[in-house]
């Protein structure tokens, strides 16, 4: 993190002169005065400076949609950048047009975008924001298909008897699926294998 | 592409101006080699190569949109 100690007249200017450095606007810092100005006796006896100290404070959130405006714009992507806040994290809705390339085969791609931007704008930051990224609904839509799936391979696994073994997913997905399965009184679900190859096991209950 | 592997990687090191990536055009694909400054290494890396992998991913995205294929190389 980028901080600096600037001198001048009045804190005012000490302050202006360090932003100036830095190239931040106000509401990007922290400021803290160091030392007190001092006009002296007459103007001359025991005049003092103004000393502060002019702390970068990350705002993780405008980082993320400014790293995210470079990567798009770079990818020459016309991307429009939404931000709510569901269950103290931050939510990153992009939508445009042709962003399919965005989420990836089963949003590969997008879980490398979200977690790169966790990495990336979290960075120095004093508090940490999680970032979750959607491309026009895709993981609201995505654990809908998951829920569904899992309910219809439960009643799979109840009529025949067997356990159902799903392809491999990751964390995320599997917790939608055991969630979907939790009070379903006839199967239990389970993971088993190592990451990125784990997967869950629907099995009948005895 | 360099300036997008640029772009991502410049936002996790700690000595950007020490980020450099060179291509290296090859007959099927194109070599991007990066190069960092050796303390920022395992920013780049991560964790059982998580982040690389991420910045991998992201960039096969971005050459796929136009036709290419592209290896992203820590050097």
């Amino acid at each position: 993190m980028r901080e600096l100690v600037r001198s001048a007249r009045t804190t005012e200017e000490a302050i202006e002169a360090a932003l100036e450095e830095l190239g931040l606007s106000k509401d990007e810092v922290e400021v803290e005065v160091l030392e007190e100005p001092n006009k002296g006796l007459f103007g001359f006896l025991g005049v003092k400076d103004a000393t502060v100290k002019v702390k970068e404070c990350a705002n993780p959130e405008k980082k993320a949609v400014k790293i995210l405006n470079d990567i798009f714009s770079c990818m020459k992507l016309e991307v429009d950048i939404t931000i709510s806040e569901i269950d103290g994290r931050t939510l990153i809705n992009l939508n445009g047009p042709d962003l399919g390339i965005l989420i990836g085969r089963r949003g590969d791609t997008l879980d490398a975008i979200q977690y790169y931007i966790n990495l990336a704008a979290n960075k120095n930051a004093e508090k940490r924001v999680r970032f979750i990224i959607d491309v026009e609904g895709y993981r609201r839509r995505r654990e809908e298909t998951l829920s569904n799936l899992a309910h219809r391979l439960a009643d799979k696994a109840k009529r025949k008897g067997k356990d159902v073994v799903l392809e491999p997913m990751n964390p995320h997905e599997r917790r939608v699926i055991h969630t979907a399965l939790q009070n379903n009184k006839d199967v239990f679900t389970y993971s088993e294998g190592e990451e990125p190859y784990r997967k869950i096991i629907i099995a009948p209950k005895a | 592409m360099n300036e997008l592997v640029e772009l991502l990687v410049k936002s996790l090191v700690d000595k950007p101006d020490q980020v450099s990536v060179q291509a290296v055009e090859g007959d099927r694909s194109t070599v991007l080699e990066l190069r960092v400054a050796p303390e920022d290494m395992g920013k780049v890396i991560g964790k059982q190569g998580r982040i690389a992998r991420a910045i991998r991913t992201i960039v096969k995205a971005a050459a796929s949109k136009e036709g290419k294929k592209v290896v992203v190389e820590i050097m």
